[in-house]
């Protein structure tokens, strides 16, 4: 055989697969985009341009008046202050939420990923069991137990059902990332006279950025987009951007204003957006710092 | 009174036994290496010995005082683990004092013991990096500080050489030999690498399958194994081993050939049993074929391997290597007799595997 024979020229040739790489990424990426860029022209036109029923036409006039509205005049329910007042729900409930579960299943994650023996995987499989039942099976349990101890329909309660509920997921993440670290730290740390808990939080949650910024960010998402939980846990004066937003869109009172919806939900969804970008440069960093840890 | 005293651990994980009663007595400032294969246990009873791991029956006693229930912390001792177990998050100067501070040392105390130690082992420019800006051998270094600021008097170590580069490691092993002098603390060092072992230790611990087989000086261990374990492990090439019986006459006797054994020195009465005997590659000397007490063998081929050279031979349908000059290997010529130097050989029992 010839050596020409050999070095045969691949049939597609790299090139023509980054056309063809690029091409797919684009088309997916429309596709995902295009419900969103609609949201958005439509959220920016008025009234009068929605009633034409022209959904796809670029804003002719655009203005941010159903943002002013939807943000603090549009009725949800029998009040019409906006959405605002559940922005700040949403943010005492989540942000306590997301810090303890995700601290509690870092901590649960390591002990778990320490502790070798039957009993550990016994207690990780029942933790996993957890992560596959579905929150619909779970609430009434969990309505009837909440309401005996008074805690049904509080800050307190909605607070306490996102981190059990995010326990399962967050111990599973941490307790897969630990198992990745060596033993012997563990052991030194041991062998210098550091207790469980100080090793954890001297040598073990430093370095943890990684997954910290990563759960945090999944459980972020999570409870901030939750609706469920919020609407039966949360109690009338702490309801959730999310059920507050349902609640605008659903009003039966006066005309449907589409672009007052869009505008709302868009507000909605833009802390989750902006934790993403900030995010983003965290995740940069946190491989920046992995690349010298060798 | 010994530093360290083991006796009788005793050590299974579920049903596989790890440690078979294990004893040993090492003396203050005595350079201790436990030799022995994967999976030997020797990790574990360094474990056990530190407390990281808890035996299933027996005590370990340090400085008289038995620890066996205390935590690795109150021991009083110290460890150099194989990967340096440096804690990544912390500058080399808190690794250092990360210890001290948990126990609550006084800050001048610290800095003292920091700079001592940073001095000792030349590490006062890295204090400030992190262990991911250190090279393999700096970890090394700053992973045997960490230990000696905890304790200098006693210092365990695991394997902390196999992950450094041919150079490095032998550069290590000296200094390390030399820290030992310099301190005069007792060391306990796990490794398989039996250079290791023959050039650092005082004393030699072989282990094999949770026992020690011999605990002794390295140049005894390897011209007096005490078993056929320690007497195939150690020594490179391995020790040539030829199957035969003792014929209680003071002969040893293989297939047509009979070797006369007055010249050794048995450490019981030489009764007539199976026997293997096993003899160095320098302790073998190549003569004409046919002389009598020699054993017929067939040249295979030479390796030159600079200094000297090893002839490898087919004899009695075993392989055999023989140490000789460069040039004698040379000429070798194909079919030749071997003679034993039987005052250096050892023999071993077929059915207990001791020395006899």
């Amino acid at each position: 055989m010839t050596s020409a024979a050999i070095r045969r020229e691949p049939a597609f040739g790299p090139r023509t697969a980054r056309v063809g790489l690029y091409a797919f990424l684009v088309v997916s990426a429309v596709f995902f985009l295009l419900p969103l860029l609609l949201v958005i022209m439509n959220s920016l036109k008025p009234m009068e341009e929605i009633r034409q029923g022209n959904l796809l036409a670029l804003p002719i006039n655009p203005n941010f008046d159903a943002w002013v509205s939807a943000w603090q005049s549009a009725c949800t329910g029998l009040e019409c202050a906006g959405i605002r007042p559940g922005l700040w729900n949403s943010i005492k409930i989540t942000v306590p939420s997301v810090v303890i579960s995700t601290l509690a299943g870092a901590l649960n994650g390591y002990a778990l990923a320490q502790w070798k023996s039957r009993h550990a995987n016994m207690i990780m499989l029942l933790v996993t069991v957890g992560l596959f039942v579905p929150y619909q099976a779970m609430l009434y349990p969990t309505v009837k137990i909440l309401s005996n101890v008074g805690l049904f329909r509080t800050y307190l309660g909605i607070v306490f059902v996102h981190v059990i509920y995010g326990l399962p997921y967050t111990t599973l993440l941490f307790r897969n990332f630990y198992v990745g670290v060596p033993d012997e730290i563990s052991r030194a740390a041991r062998m210098e006279g550091a207790s469980f808990l100080r090793t954890f939080w001297s040598i073990i949650l430093p370095i943890s950025t990684n997954i910290l910024v990563v759960v945090a960010i999944l459980q972020f998402t999570g409870i901030w987009n939750d609706y469920l939980l919020g609407l039966i846990f949360a109690g009338n004066d702490n309801l959730p951007m999310t059920v507050q937003l349902t609640n605008i869109v659903s009003n039966a009172r006066g005309a449907a204003n589409p672009n007052v919806n869009m505008a709302a939900a868009l507000i909605t969804a833009i802390p989750t957006l902006v934790v993403y970008f900030l995010s983003g440069r965290y995740f940069v960093r946190g491989i920046a710092a992995g690349a010298v840890k060798g | 009174m010994s530093s360290i005293s083991v006796r009788r651990i005793k050590k299974s994980f579920a049903a596989l036994t790890i440690l078979h009663s294990v004893d040993m007595e090492i003396e203050k400032g005595e350079f201790v290496v436990i030799l022995g294969p994967s999976g030997c246990g020797k990790s574990t009873l360094l474990n056990v010995i530190a407390g990281l791991e808890e035996c299933d029956e027996g005590q370990i006693v340090i400085e008289g005082k038995d620890v066996s229930g205390l935590e690795p912390s109150e021991r009083g001792l110290a460890m150099v683990f194989q990967s340096y177990a440096l804690f990544p998050a912390m500058t080399v100067r808190r690794n250092l004092s990360f210890g001290m501070e948990i126990a609550g040392t006084p800050k001048a105390t610290v800095a003292e013991k920091v700079a001592w130690v940073a001095k000792l082992l030349q590490i006062e420019a890295l204090l400030d990096r992190k262990p991911g800006q250190l090279s393999g051998g700096q970890r090394q270094r700053v992973a045997i500080g960490r230990a000696l600021v905890r304790s200098s008097s006693i210092c365990l170590f695991d394997e902390p050489l196999s992950n450094l580069d041919a150079k490095l490691r032998a550069e290590t092993r000296v200094e390390l030999k030399q820290l030992h002098e310099t301190l005069g603390s007792t060391m306990i060092y796990v490794t398989h690498d039996q250079i290791e072992a023959m050039t650092m230790a005082d004393r030699v611990a072989v282990m094999h399958k949770g026992k020690v087989e011999q605990f002794a000086h390295p140049q005894s261990v390897y011209e007096k194994p005490a078993s056929l374990f320690v007497a195939g492990f150690v020594g490179s090439p391995a020790m040539n081993f030829l199957e035969g019986n003792l014929d209680g006459l003071g002969r040893f006797v293989t297939g047509d050939v009979s070797i006369d054994t007055s010249a050794y020195a048995f450490e019981g009465p030489p009764l007539a049993r199976e026997a293997v005997l096993g003899v160095r590659c320098e302790n073998i000397s190549i003569v004409e074929r046919g002389t009598p007490q020699t054993i017929p063998a067939m040249l295979a081929f030479t390796e030159l391997l600079g200094a000297d050279a090893l002839a490898w031979f087919d004899c009695l349908g075993k392989r055999f290597s023989v140490r000789l000059g460069v040039e004698a290997a040379r000429s070798m010529r194909k079919e030749v007799g071997l003679r034993f130097d039987m005052a250096k050989a050892s023999l071993f029992s077929v059915a207990s595997e001791r020395r006899l």
